[in-house]
């Protein structure tokens, strides 16, 4: 239960660490709040060469309003997300979110974007990042890209970030005002990992739903946005039939596989229970569009 | 670069300041518990998951299984010895011998300080705010009712954050 030996480099700044990386030879790893990469590295799942540390890089432990968008620094830990005045003003969904996200000691450490490389298919982050469409601001050798997050994610435990590049921000557009939410997730134990998550977004357009955006995780290899879903209620009233018709759409659309804590099948009614409750709850809080 | 040699580090721990040369995968419970032989720090699970390493890291409670000891140079790290002696106790410690909040003891060193930062930090209104701020320290003995008992205590006497 202790770590293989590795090099360690506390970088100093972006450029550092790319550099750091560069030297390992695609054998280094980066850190942030440690707080998935540790257990990893304790029970010697992970072997890097070289540890790089972004906890001393200036400047990455923000959260800041560019306009159109939010920006989260990869050095912004779970415990400011949680009670940051722009993500709750303008995200609430999110905002709701940070609750269920593990207990304080680990939201004291770990990060935003250091959950969203760990990609672990029952974490919140990935789902709420795919609910969100948000953009991943990745740091290379060859300089800086923007990722959808759905083509940042790529599997269980797996992303697009090559091993000399860094993720130095996230960007979630801000929903339009009005934007309904809702969020639900069953675990057995506040903070453990969930049985099912659902969270949704709906805007209303004269009675009628737009932009329906849904995101469920726990109910399969990877935390998913619910396409079938989406189109079923996209237009619609979200009358009580037209969401049961999306629910049915929903548990078509899902694998979720058994395992000791619930079978396929009963992970699937889960999910399709949440699902109808939080889409009630966004509805309900959608504000109707107010005439020009 | 994949020299894994030692580096030197300074860390205030319980106001002390101590430099030692660690390799740097020696977790934060190890230098606590064999460099500087404060064995008040438990080692339950060694990945984040009993609670029972947790130590202060800057005012925040943290996991010290899932910190390294050369993340904390230059840090300020508070273990259970801080709280008080066995002649005489802190106040979280005599709350929970007060409400019997201990049996065998192995988990309490993490969950006084991980009081110590929620009695710092969070609100604890009521005993669902406090079962769920106290959700990531297990104790196998307890069932927990004496540690929510002390804590309601602590909280009251407290009194509302500021």
């Amino acid at each position: 239960m202790k770590p293989a030996p590795f090099a360690y480099v506390a970088a100093t700044s972006v450029q550092h660490a790319i550099e750091a990386l560069a030297a390992a030879g695609g054998d280094g790893k980066i850190i942030a709040g440690g707080q998935s990469l540790m257990p990893m590295l304790n029970f010697r799942l992970v072997r890097p060469s070289v540890l790089v540390d972004i906890n001393r890089i200036p400047g990455l432990d923000r959260i800041e309003d560019t306009g159109k968008m939010l920006r989260i620094g990869a050095l912004v830990r779970h415990r400011l997300t949680a009670s940051d005045p722009l993500i709750a003003h303008h995200v609430p969904v999110l905002h709701e979110a940070m609750n269920h996200v593990a207990h304080h000691t680990v939201r004291n450490r770990g990060t935003f974007c250091g959950s969203l490389c760990h990609a672990d298919p029952a974490a919140e982050m990935p789902m709420m990042a795919l609910l969100l469409d948000a953009v991943v601001e990745i740091t290379g050798p060859a300089g800086t890209r923007h990722l959808p997050v759905r083509e940042f994610l790529v599997a269980s435990l797996t992303t697009d970030l090559a091993p000399d590049e860094l993720v130095t921000a996230v960007e979630i557009a801000k929903p339009a005002p009005g934007t309904g939410w809702g969020f639900a997730e069953f675990a057995r134990r506040h903070g453990d990992y969930a049985l099912a998550c659902v969270a949704a977004l709906v805007e209303s357009r004269d009675g009628a739903a737009c932009n329906v955006r849904i995101a469920a995780m726990g109910i399969g290899d990877t935390a998913l946005r619910l396409s079938a879903a989406e189109a079923a209620l996209e237009g619609s009233g979200f009358s009580d039939e037209e969401i049961t018709r999306a629910v049915s759409a929903l548990r078509d659309e899902i694998e979720p596989m058994s395992d000791l804590s619930g079978s396929a099948d009963y992970r699937r009614h889960l999910a399709g229970e949440l699902a109808r409750n939080v889409l009630g709850e966004a509805w309900r809080r959608a504000a109707p569009e107010v005439p020009a | 670069m994949t020299d894994t040699g030692t580096v030197a580090i300074t860390v205030s721990v319980n106001g002390v300041a101590h430099t030692r040369e660690v390799e740097p995968r020696l977790l934060l419970s190890d230098f606590l518990r064999h460099k500087l032989g404060l064995t008040g720090t438990h080692v339950g699970c060694e990945h984040g998951v009993c609670g029972a390493c947790t130590v202060l890291l800057d005012g925040y409670s943290a996991r010290s299984c899932l910190t390294l000891a050369v993340q904390v140079d230059g840090c300020t790290i508070e273990t259970v010895e801080s709280q008080g002696t066995q002649d005489a106790l802190g106040p979280i410690q005599a709350a929970f011998r007060d409400h019997h909040a201990l049996q065998c003891g192995y988990c309490t060193p993490g969950f006084i300080m991980t009081v110590a930062d929620l009695l710092e930090h969070h609100p604890l209104e009521n005993d669902e705010d406090i079962r769920e701020a106290l959700s990531g320290n297990i104790c196998r003995c307890t069932g927990y009712q004496n540690i929510v008992a002390a804590v309601r205590e602590l909280a009251k006497a407290r009194g509302p954050l500021t």
